[in-house]
């Protein structure tokens, strides 16, 4: 327990640890994986593998999504920015994400007008401020993000802005949890389900994790006792042999999920064929783009784009650490050449990536480096 | 980005029925609440919000808790209240 950062109710989370120990079977190894960033985030923070026995791991998933953007994406943005009269707006962790010929920022700094934005409302009133620019959204998020999007597409409809569009980068889910799990490298015994993203999707579209899978999922909220109650939720279901979806974030996730959102995704965006993750290679129907109703608001009719893909970094393992195959500090750049001031990875960049949080709680990481390359 | 904030209604608008003025630890802002359409909202609700959008609402408990936690989270929400700051929604 020694690396252990004392929390409030820190007494409740060492009693929870007991029970979820008091379930472990001998011998028997347990690989859970948290889906959401966030929760990563949580579980760094407060050194939480620390409160789990030794036999369980806790392996960090693709849900973080500035993330999961390939380079490609990045450099497409760069060049619609480089476009005349455009301004580019994003999230701000979009802004250091390095693509093939730098960042946002390096770009930003060679002469184009990339903006960064709290909410794409902000964008649109950029748009309606400067008649006679091109305001274009560089639009990512999971399914969390997407309704904000949409109700800023049906607004621009409504207004008749004729100079706002939406550079679509939006990903699924459910998608990508499949991916994880056809993937022959890991093998887990269930998952710590996404908050926020539920709030939206809901609960529901997780059963056939349990019942094609044979898997539990328990759907979390982010706070330390939630995360390990959740653990503690998936131990009893495996001691009992169930694999079923459950709650434990009831207080903000609805079962069903936000219809009113999942509307409003559905009149404005349509599932992509196909769309590259970073590090997970191509997904099929893993991502969102603007329909053909909205058309005159799709950057990607508006603009040409040169859609070129970009390998990443050799020294880069972003994917294997997407894919919870490896740990952040298992990569051979971790802390020395990737770092969150010179992120080579998107890992290191946002709060919500792996590396990030592990790197910035990095007192338990050194001790744990150390002893990662004494093995 | 990825954070969901919670912040409480202090104001709603008769003539923008889709914007809410709201309190995030002392920041007041406008924000769309047209993804809770369905629910009925009044001054003091907590809402989660989620890049100028409400995504849910919550109880009083469930917001006080999320807040200190995120306070104590640093630096990630920190950011997230300065971008806040620099929002304009209307
Ligand atoms: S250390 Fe950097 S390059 Fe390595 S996986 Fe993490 S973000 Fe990617």
């Amino acid at each position: 327990m020694r690396f252990v950062d004392e929390f409030r109710d820190a007494e409740k989370a060492h009693a929870l640890a007991a029970r979820i120990a008091s379930l472990c079977e001998p011998g028997r190894q347990y690989k859970f994986m948290e889906v959401c960033g966030g929760h990563t985030h949580t579980i760094y923070k407060h050194g939480l593998e620390d409160y789990l026995p030794e036999s369980i791991t806790l392996v960090h998933g693709p849900g973080c999504p500035v993330c999961v953007i390939p380079m490609g994406r990045v450099d497409d943005t760069i060049h619609i920015a480089e476009q005349d009269d455009v301004i580019m707006t994003s999230f701000g962790d979009m802004m250091r994400v390095p693509g093939g010929r730098g960042s946002f920022l390096d770009s930003k700094a060679a002469g184009t007008d990339i903006r960064m934005v709290y909410s794409p409302l902000d964008s649109l009133k950029i748009a309606r401020q400067n008649p006679d620019k091109r305001v274009v959204f560089m639009a990512i998020g999971f399914e969390t993000t997407a309704p904000s999007t949409a109700m800023t597409l049906l607004r621009a409809k409504q207004e008749g802005l004729d100079n706002f569009s939406v550079f679509c980068n939006h990903v699924t889910i459910i998608p990508a949890i499949k991916a994880i799990l056809d993937s022959p490298d890991l093998r887990l015994d269930g998952f710590v389900g996404p908050g926020h993203v539920s709030t939206v999707i809901g609960c529901e579209v997780y059963q056939f994790i349990a019942k094609q899978y044979g898997k539990p999922i328990v759907t979390a909220g982010f706070e330390p006792l939630d995360i390990l109650q959740s653990i503690y939720m998936l131990m009893v279901q495996l001691a009992e042999g169930r694999s079923e979806v459950e709650n434990q974030y009831s207080r903000v996730v609805p079962w069903h999920g936000n219809p009113k959102a999942l509307q409003v995704i559905g009149e404005t965006m349509e599932l992509r064929p196909y769309f590259e993750w970073r590090g997970l290679g191509f997904i099929s129907h893993s991502a969102l783009r603007i329909n053909d109703d909205y058309a005159a608001y799709d950057a990607e009719r508006i603009f040409e784009i040169p859609g070129v893909r970009v390998a990443d970094p050799k020294a880069c393992q972003c994917g294997e650490v997407l894919k919870g195959v490896l740990k952040p500090w298992e990569c051979k750049v971790f802390g020395t050449a990737c770092t969150p001031e010179t992120p080579i990875g998107t890992c290191m960049v946002s709060s919500e990536g792996a590396c990030a949080a592990y790197y910035n709680f990095g007192r338990f990481s050194r001790e744990r480096i150390q002893e990662a390359s004494h093995v | 980005m990825c954070l969901g904030i919670p912040g409480e209604i202090v104001e709603l608008l008769d003539d923008r029925t889709d914007l809410a003025k709201v309190d995030v630890s002392g920041v007041r802002r406008a924000i769309n609440i047209g993804l809770l359409e369905n629910e009925t909202l009044v001054p003091g609700d907590w809402v989660l919000i989620h890049v100028g959008f409400a995504l849910s609402k919550i109880d009083e408990d469930e917001a006080k808790a999320a807040l200190e936690f995120l306070e104590g989270i640093g630096q990630a929400y920190e950011d997230e209240i300065a971008a806040l700051q620099e929002s304009i929604i209307d």
